[in-house]
């Protein structure tokens, strides 16, 4: 497949390189040419006028569901839904079945991610089996592929098993992820307030999440280590967060789209696909995060895609699982916030590449000359309708079916051959 | 009633969708028919070749009975179903079951179900008619509307009226849908109970919260209790029944600082000795059977009505 393109006509956005310009973009074999290398003869021109040209984007917390539960997505269709998002690279969360807690199930993901649309970045179990008693084997899974560590999905109660953790985690380099939630105040289903009384479902207060917050700060504040605190939710946590960076804990966090852009409200008329874990919030913790991605006190946006059927979300709202799609609405939904001026275009790169690539400590988040050729083309203001038919995940179930959005990606190039074009 | 005015509602799902003009409409239409349980012969041919089944998930004896009588006294074949509290455990859906038993042509549905939104979701699957018979915490309309017609009947109006409901709030769709439809029909609402029951964003429904016993029962109305249940999914919201009926029960003595005729309604079982000593309970002022009688005449009107507007 040809890999040597000529990107003319973009602006290129390149936080890292400080570089935000009108420019011309060449790509040979697949790496970022220097602004000396001659442009070969017959060179394929992508005419990139009226776009933004970005360092690949990279969602650093995805669920692949592969191995385990095929019906809802596999590497395969979430990678592809991923690059029609504008993302080159994904971290896959491990609770598959059976968990990615060894190096066994590691390099079985990352074998069939080699002929995936982009890149995928195995994360692997705290635990064995995520139960929350045993340390996984870090080091093998490492060897094996695994970028961070974390048992997205369930809770870590035990904090010495978190101490633990994060200290291990630093022999092997890696990201302790921490989806944080205190199991005992976390029995609702939707956040807890004026909503939840007025729909009769059972509440999660904000403090189930900002309580475990505080407590993988103290640790990772004793220990020195470093931690990352998945899908923020709550105004109250990233109080906390703010204050860790300032004393210099290593602490990082992301939250997701559907926080900074829905509240608690969209729960009235009882769609499962309203209902995720942490529960979308209040309009003051919604406003706190929009806040919270422009002052640096979150580093990245994250989807939390989670890809579930029918079979999990055709039902009452006690019972129906966790979670939403969103790796093909993420950037539109972040370039609204470019568009109300709470983050630049500059921030949006920092939030959904730069920044993603180095807590994982992965490869991108620049278009440095020699890197490989991992880039999005975003059309900020091309208008869009995410409708049923347009979906590429294997599942539906996203709460921004049939919105109008504005603002695509229009190209994805992952070591520069295309995964997703909408150029003529 | 204004000329003009008609019943809009396919389905009853909760007080929160009905407007003062329908809920004054549901209590007339309960009150014309209340005669017809006093008659000899206590049926109307009214819903005679209608269907109707009685889908309850939650075990209920009053309520289901209620619906049933009703049904009956206006001619319409009734059929009972209780599936087990997870139709899930049977790896049959509720949206299933739904569409099976709508392939069979009922005219209504009554539901009762633990999940909040059930009945709505129901209503998205079947041809019929739903009327909610009580979903989680959130609404339990006929009962909202049988409490309204209650106060009616004993007030000649339903605003400017003082109510206090003591108990349970947080965990009762009774109190929900009395909240709402008390406060949409001008009186004001005062709840009170231990911190533990009274959910966060109740004054967003119209309740007043209060501070104590004394405040909400002070020259209400009607002081209205719910039903305590200690313990739920381990979550401990009390240390004993005993601590709770010296702290939050009512009393004699308490229920002397209420108007002199004020009116004592509980939406049963009560627990004699817990939230209502059985003075009380028992007493002159005490109106729970009315409440009762006035249920059937609710249910009755309200089966009427999502039929007249089918």
């Amino acid at each position: 497949m040809n890999a040597t393109w000529r990107i003319v006509n973009g602006r290129i956005i390149d936080p890292a390189n400080s570089r935000d310009e009108i420019v011309d973009l060449l790509v040979i074999d697949g790496r970022i040419a220097g602004p000396d290398q001659p442009v070969p003869a017959g060179v394929q021109e992508i005419d990139a006028a009226g776009c933004w040209v970005v360092p690949g984007l990279i969602d650093m917390h995805v669920h692949l569901r592969e191995p385990g539960e095929e019906y809802k997505e596999d590497i395969h269709s979430g990678a592809r839904a991923a690059a029609s998002g504008g993302f080159t690279g994904v971290a896959c969360m491990p609770n598959t079945k059976p968990v990615n807690d060894n190096a066994t199930v590691t390099a079985m993901i990352l074998g069939r991610a080699a002929d995936a649309a982009v890149r995928v970045y195995p994360v692997g179990a705290i635990s064995q089996g995520s139960e929350g008693h045993q340390l996984a084997e870090f080091g093998e899974m490492k060897a094996a592929g695994v970028v961070a560590v974390t048992d997205d999905g369930h809770p870590v109660r035990d904090s010495q098993l978190m101490r633990r953790a994060m200290e291990y985690a630093s022999d092997f380099g890696l990201t302790v992820i921490s989806h944080s939630e205190e199991a005992a105040l976390s029995t609702g289903v939707m956040n807890e307030g004026p909503v939840s009384t007025r729909l009769g479902l059972k509440g999660i207060p904000t403090a189930a999440e900002s309580i475990m917050v505080y407590r993988e700060i103290a640790l990772a504040e004793f220990t020195g280590a470093r931690v990352h605190i998945a899908h923020v939710s709550t105004a109250m946590s990233l109080d906390l967060i703010r204050a860790a960076k300032a004393r210099g804990v290593r602490v990082t966090a992301e939250t997701a789209p559907h926080y900074f852009t829905l509240t608690d409200e969209a729960v009235i008329g009882y769609d499962t696909n309203t209902k995720m874990n942490p529960p979308l919030r209040s309009d003051a913790d919604r406003e706190a995060i929009r806040i919270a991605l422009a002052d640096g006190t979150l580093d990245a946006i994250a989807t939390d895609h989670a890809p579930h059927s029918i079979l999990e979300k055709e039902l009452e709202f006690d019972a129906a699982a966790n979670g939403v799609i969103g790796l093909e609405t993420a950037l539109p939904l972040t370039l609204a916030l470019v568009r109300d001026k709470v983050i630049d275009a500059k921030r949006l790169v920092e939030l959904m590449a730069v920044n993603p690539a180095a807590i994982l400590a992965v490869p991108g988040g620049a278009l440095s000359a020699g890197a490989a050729a991992d880039l999005t083309l975003i059309d900020p203001e091309r208008e869009w309708v995410y409708s049923a038919d347009q979906v590429v995940s294997k599942s539906r179930n996203t709460p921004f079916l049939g919105w109008k959005l504005q603002g695509r990606a229009v190209l994805a190039m992952v070591g520069g051959r295309v995964q997703h074009n909408l150029l003529s | 009633m204004a000329t003009g005015y008609y019943f809009a509602h396919r389905h009853i799902l909760g007080i929160e969708q009905l407007s003062c003009e329908d809920i004054a409409h549901i209590l007339s239409t309960a009150d014309s028919f209340k005669e017809i349980s006093a008659r000899p012969i206590k049926k109307v041919p009214t819903l005679r070749g209608h269907t109707i089944i009685n889908l309850f998930f939650e075990p209920s004896t009053r309520t289901r009975l209620s619906f049933e009588v009703a049904a009956k006294r206006m001619s319409a074949d009734t059929f009972n179903i209780s599936p087990s509290t997870s139709s899930t455990t049977k790896g049959e859906t509720l949206a299933d079951t739904a569409r099976n038993i709508s392939a069979m042509h009922p005219d209504i549905i009554i539901i009762r179900h633990a999940c909040s939104g059930a009945p709505l979701l129901l209503s998205r699957n079947v041809q019929a008619a739903v009327i909610n018979a009580g979903d989680g915490a959130h609404e339990h309309p006929s009962q909202g509307l049988l409490d309204m017609l209650t106060v009616k009947e004993h007030r000649g109006t339903l605003s400017g009226l003082k109510i206090a409901i003591v108990g349970d709030i947080a965990h009762s769709r009774v109190a929900h849908s009395d909240i709402v439809g008390f406060t949409r029909m001008g009186s004001e609402v005062y709840v009170y109970g231990p911190s533990t029951l009274l959910p966060k964003g109740i004054d967003q429904l119209g309740a007043k919260v209060c501070a104590s016993l004394e405040e909400a029962v002070t020259d209400a109305d009607v002081v209205m209790t719910l039903r305590i249940q200690r313990e739920r999914q381990n979550d401990p919201l009390l240390p004993s029944l005993r601590e709770y009926a010296r702290h939050f029960g009512i009393s004699r003595q308490v229920l002397s600082l209420a108007k002199p005729d004020a009116l004592v309604m509980h939406p049963g079982p009560v627990n004699r000795g817990v939230e209502l000593n059985p003075d009380v309970a028992d007493g002159p002022q005490s109106v729970i059977l009315d409440q009762v009688t006035n249920g059937v005449a609710v249910r009755m009107a309200l089966l009427y009505l999502v039929m007249g507007n089918s």
